[in-house]
């Protein structure tokens, strides 16, 4: 195993191979391509539109539905099929999960790398900058923005990285200093390499671990953030589903009926899972320096 | 007590002492997927009461593991003893329980490290740590271990005791650091004392005042010693008897007198043999004084750099660090111009403002051209002229890229050929260098210390520099693997006709290898001049010094005058608006330099 490993590792096509060879890395990959795939064929898949109000979709003391051969998830309060409600509220998520928190890593890196190279009063000013981002309450910031922006799907998703960026900042600019202190960076400094080449060819590689991290890492906050906003009637406006909407929505009567809050609660938290089991074995098999170490 | 043993140290050793340490068999071995893995198979050997044992070796030999379990200190779980036990009189230490080993370390047996700032905890005061070491181990009053910790401080020669356990690890040079870490380690008076290399990161003037006081301890207490090092140097100078470790296994056991005569292991004798030597170099004809006046690859004049301390919330300036002071010399082509001096004399910041990575006043040339004041495309083409080889070369190759793209990266740097041409050039780099060609694309850490020094070589040389500035480049390596890069730098320059910047504090390297040579003493040069002149005829009290604290690797060397133990910590930092004494250097003959104080 070890020799067939050192042989074809060698090749860039293998980082596949070697992906496939661990076993969670393809359990986190599958589970992400069911919500994907769930997300996407949910318009077929889903057996009732996710704002219909099933006339027997509750009982009739008006209580929702447990899960049962029809509703396999069953029904929330308003009588509305959860199971579809989880489906088209994939959407919602991942687009969250995804596009903010990249959005998120993308800024907090520009501004880490940055100030963390440069120093001096670049460095200075943006890292004032990011502190003062971090010692303001996040919520109510976004809450701020929201409010002056018209809630829709994809303004949240800003707002959000507005709000997450500051963490990743801060985390990439330490790095960054202790990498740019590196003899490797003072070779090629030595050598007149550009300060461009140094940065993305040099360190911005060492980052990428710590930005995987992160990235897995922010999944699940920023699913969470969302329902909070969405909670607050400023994230993404009823009756279009999310998960965290749904959670918040039903957590009141989880005495009464568990799975409204169980299920949307367990699908975030495998979501998380599974990207962070991709995003380890990733940030392993994209470091050279673990080679014939797996 | 026998006083006409001819041996330096442990001289005063009774012929019968009792043995306090045996090792019998040992196995350490690594669990690795593959199986059990021997780090040190079959060693066996024994200390006695008041002798130096030394355990040589190059890296990967063993040897520290060796003291590791000995002090029950081997990282587990992975690497543990897997066969043979180590006896401390009566008790095996290999069967004891954790806490039983407890007890028995830094009572019975103590270590010394390599470094001493590590080692002692930055954030407490040197007193604390001292009795807190005492008290670990006997149940005695603070006070009392008080007054055992200022009696220990004053045993190893550091001067004001009382004064020292008030201060902070920081507080002190590094040489009063390991000193301190002897104190500790000797305080409870341990049967065995192992020293695992150290003065390996010590100035070799304060080497060999740790030496010194390490030898004359010993005849005190007599306390048997463990020496854990790579120095041939350091063994002759301490040790009774030497053991020769090469891949876990014991090459050679012999008293140190014999190993240095007469070593029965080829490996001894390969060892011994590129152990460089000071004046060991016999040309007569000094090729540097007799050569007709070549060009000079670079000049500096007056060269001053100076790093401002800044303190306070509002970043006053307090002081500046005088890193170097009026530094000129020339290089000239094709030569090797070393620059030697202990840690902070401003060596490598020379070498540091020749490729710009600092900023400073005063004129360097290169080529007959200033950096300062060229635009980008300018700068990028002197730089091309002169290039750097590292110390680490580990720290200085970025790890996440494939060997032959780091090799071609300078050409790609500076625009030249297309990728197929730049991997040409790479492979033939790589082969020059002693590198296989199928070794391209692999990555930094699959090659060995040696080898990638070899490669920061190989990627100096591809842009054909006129100069290339080695900072302690060879510092970091074994000695046999140091013998080889050197003799590929010097076969290299006769090849291909750059000039060296040498910078080392190994006086014996800068020996073995230089033409020209400059002394460095706080941001100064103090002399300058041929090799012949600088070594043969050492002018300067403080050249002098260094030559005469190189440790000799020729056990019946004796040594002349000892050397002081001084605590003065000299330090280049002066107030804003003061100024070191600015030295003068006057002609005294045929181009040597000398200060004048």
């Amino acid at each position: 195993m070890a020799d067939i490993m050192a042989d074809t590792a060698r090749a860039p096509q293998t980082v596949l191979r070697r992906l496939v060879l661990r076993r969670l890395a393809v359990f986190g990959f599958v589970l992400i391509m069911i919500v994907v795939s769930g997300a996407v064929f949910a318009p077929w898949i889903a057996p009732y539109a996710p704002e219909e109000q099933l006339f027997d979709g509750l009982t009739l003391e008006g209580a929702p539905l447990p899960p049962d051969a029809r509703f396999i998830m069953g029904t929330d309060l308003l009588g509305r099929d959860l199971f579809s409600r989880i489906l088209y509220g994939a959407q919602t998520s991942l687009v969250i999960g995804i596009v903010a928190n990249s959005l998120a890593l993308l800024i907090g890196t520009l501004v880490g790398i940055t100030a963390g190279f440069f120093r001096g009063w670049i460095g200075a000013t943006l890292m004032r900058f990011t502190d003062l981002m971090m010692a303001f309450p996040a919520l109510l910031l976004a809450i701020c923005l929201a409010a002056i922006f018209k809630p829709s799907l994809w303004i949240v998703a800003l707002v959000i990285a507005l709000v997450n960026w500051v963490q990743t900042a801060r985390v990439i600019y330490t790095e960054t200093t202790s990498l740019a202190t590196r003899d490797f960076i003072a070779a090629e400094r030595t050598l007149g390499a550009s300060t461009g080449r140094i940065l993305f060819r040099h360190i911005l590689p060492h980052l990428v671990p710590t930005i995987i991290v992160w990235g897995t890492l922010g999944i699940s906050t920023t699913v969470l953030l969302e329902a909070t906003l969405s909670f607050l009637g400023v994230g993404v406006q009823p009756p279009t589903p999310s998960w965290g909407n749904i959670i918040f929505e039903n957590q009141t009567y989880f005495q009464a009926a568990p799975w409204l809050v169980f299920i949307p609660g367990a699908a975030i938290i495998l979501l998380a899972l599974a990207f962070n089991l991709v995003g380890d074995a990733l940030r392993d098999v994209l470091d050279p320096t673990q080679r014939g170490r797996d | 007590m026998t006083l006409v043993a001819p041996q330096p140290s442990g001289a005063n050793m009774a012929p019968d002492s009792p043995t306090v340490l045996t090792v019998d068999r040992l196995t350490v071995s690594v669990r690795t997927e593959t199986g059990l893995h021997p780090l040190v198979s079959d060693l066996s050997f024994n200390v006695k009461r008041g002798e130096t044992l030394a355990i040589a070796g190059e890296s990967g030999s063993g040897k520290s593991i060796t003291s590791l379990a000995i002090m029950g200190l081997l990282p587990p779980p992975a690497v543990r003893v897997t066969a043979g036990r180590i006896a401390l009189g009566t008790n095996d230490l290999t069967a004891m329980p954790e806490d039983a080993m407890r007890r028995i370390r830094g009572d019975r047996i103590a270590m010394i490290f390599q470094e001493p700032m590590s080692s002692l905890n930055p954030v407490l005061t040197i007193g604390t740590q001292l009795a807190e070491a005492i008290r670990a181990h006997q149940d005695v009053s603070w006070a009392k271990a008080r007054t055992r910790a200022i009696a220990a401080l004053a045993s190893v020669r550091l001067s004001d005791p009382e004064r020292r356990m008030a201060q902070f690890p920081h507080e002190l040079s590094g040489g009063m650091r390991q000193r301190v870490m002897i104190a500790m380690a000797l305080v409870l008076r341990p049967e065995v004392l192992i020293a695992d290399e150290p003065t390996t990161a010590l100035d070799v003037t304060v080497q060999r005042e740790v030496l010194d006081l390490l030898r004359d301890l010993q005849r005190e207490s007599g306390t048997a010693i463990i020496l854990i090092t790579h120095d041939m140097g350091v063994v002759a100078e301490m040790a009774d008897r030497v053991i020769v470790m090469k891949s876990g296994r014991m090459v050679e056991e012999a008293p140190v007198a014999r190993l240095f005569k007469a070593p029965s292991a080829p490996y001894t004798r390969d060892l011994l043999a590129a152990v460089p030597r000071m004046g060991t170099r016999t040309d007569s004809a000094d090729p540097a004084a007799t050569r007709t006046p070549a060009p000079h690859v670079a000049q500096l004049s007056d060269v001053v750099v100076r790093f401002p301390l800044k303190s306070g919330v509002l970043g006053r300036i307090s002081g500046h660090v005088h890193a170097v002071e009026h530094v000129s010399f020339d290089i000239l082509k094709g030569e090797t111009f070393s620059l030697v001096g202990e840690s902070g004399c401003g060596k490598s910041t020379i070498a540091k403002a020749i490729v710009g990575l600092v900023p400073h006043a005063g004129r360097i040339k290169v080529a007959d051209q200033e950096l300062k004041g060229l635009d980008t495309a300018g700068q990028k083409a002197l730089r091309r002229r002169v290039q750097m080889v590292f110390q680490d070369p580990m720290a200085a190759l970025n790890p996440r890229m494939r060997v032959g793209d780091l090799i071609a990266e300078p050409l790609l740097i500076h625009g030249f050929g297309t990728p197929e041409s730049r991997r040409v050039e790479a492979t033939n780099l790589m082969l020059r260098v002693g590198l296989s060609k199928d070794q391209m694309d692999r990555y930094p850490h699959e090659f060995s210390g040696g080898q990638r020094q070899r490669i920061c070589i190989a990627r100096a040389l591809a842009l054909k520099p006129d100069l290339i500035i080695a900072d302690e480049s060879v510092s970091a390596l074994d000695v046999s693997v140091q013998a080889r890069v050197l003799a590929l730098m010097r076969e290299l320059q006769q090849e291909m006709g750059m000039a060296y910047l040498f910078i080392s504090h190994d006086m014996a390297v800068v020996d073995t290898i230089s033409d020209r040579v400059a002394v460095m003493y706080l941001g100064q040069i103090v002399e300058m001049g041929t090799r012949a002149q600088v070594f043969g005829n050492p002018q300067h009290a403080y050249t002098r010094r260094l030559i005469d604290a190189v440790p000799v690797p020729d056990p019946t060397h004796r040594r002349g005058q000892r050397l002081q133990v001084s605590d003065e910590i000299s330090s280049p930092i002066y107030a804003p608006n003061q100024h070191p004494k600015r030295v003068t250097l006057h002609d005294i003959g045929a181009g040597h330099m000398l200060a004048e104080d």
